[in-house]
């Protein structure tokens, strides 16, 4: 845990302008941990509790997937790193995990309410999506890097909401 | 995973007393609804009041003891914490559950 998190060069030389970083174990239990300590300092602590909340779900849908899919149960490593600038949490995920199928994130279609067959799964990518604005998936050196914003206030909210 | 049940007339009310129904819980969550459930009582009622924090394994989870229920039993839910309604809104899930503000003061422990 106490490990330095290795720096992707788009981190090199910006450490001091990192709110949040955090690295941890690729496993649900570590995954709860990272996020009650996510929001226990900042810059997601002073966030507005709705917000604050938006963030934890939306940073435990990529953490789980990460475990889930990515790693697929082995163990790994999850680099966190969160930054506030401009009314945005600015948050990057990264993983030495399998690569997304077909390079691509999936769709994150909502699965339909039906009363005869009702879906257990599948809301993960449709809450991210739903939740975050620009995000954006690359395979970087085996590696995959997550990356995406969030509102840090009302009015950004609103906005994202509008050019989506 | 601390779930208390306490049956009520014609109904089973469960209190989840945990503030998190995670990736990390939602098995033994599963697991101990089963056994809970399996009392008969045609109407069970899901407690969620202390719970403050769900992510979609729990919904499915929630969605799975409902299917596990049968289609003569319902799961009604009660008590959903605002970060809690919230993914039940944005999945549309709120459709498909009868959701109470709390449980219903008929189902209360009186006194």
């Amino acid at each position: 845990m106490s490990a330095e998190p290795p720096r992707t060069p788009a981190l090199a030389g910006r450490e001091a302008a990192q709110d949040c970083v955090l690295a941890i174990s690729a496993d649900p239990l570590a995954v709860r941990a990272a996020l009650q300590s996510i929001c226990a300092r900042n810059p997601v602590r002073s966030l507005p509790e709705p917000l604050r909340a938006t963030v934890e779900l939306v940073l435990a849908e990529v953490l789980n997937n990460i475990v889930e899919h990515a790693y697929d149960g082995a163990p790994g490593l999850i680099e966190i790193s969160l930054r506030r600038q401009s009314g945005a949490l600015h948050c990057t995920v990264t993983d030495g995990g399998r690569p997304m199928a077909q390079g691509t994130l999936p769709q994150g279609h909502l699965p339909q309410p039906d009363a005869r067959d009702l879906p257990e799964g599948g809301f993960g990518w449709f809450l991210i999506r739903e939740l975050s604005h620009d995000l954006r998936y690359a395979r970087a050196k085996g590696r995959n890097v997550l990356s995406f914003c969030l509102a840090c206030d009302a009015a950004s909210d609103r906005l994202a909401k509008q050019s989506g | 995973m601390e779930l208390i049940a306490t049956p009520r007339h014609d109904a089973l009310v469960v209190t989840v007393n945990e503030s998190r129904i995670d990736a990390a819980g939602a098995i033994r969550f599963k697991d101990r609804m089963r056994e809970l459930v399996a009392q008969a009582s045609p109407r069970v009622i899901l407690d969620l009041s202390h719970v403050a924090f769900l992510d979609s394994s729990g919904l499915g989870a929630v969605v799975a003891v409902m299917k596990l229920l049968g289609p003569d039993r319902r799961l009604e839910l009660a008590g959903l914490t605002p970060g809690v309604q919230k993914v039940f809104r944005l999945t549309r899930m709120d459709s498909v559950f009868v959701i109470h503000a709390a449980v219903p003061d008929a189902l209360r422990d009186v006194g």
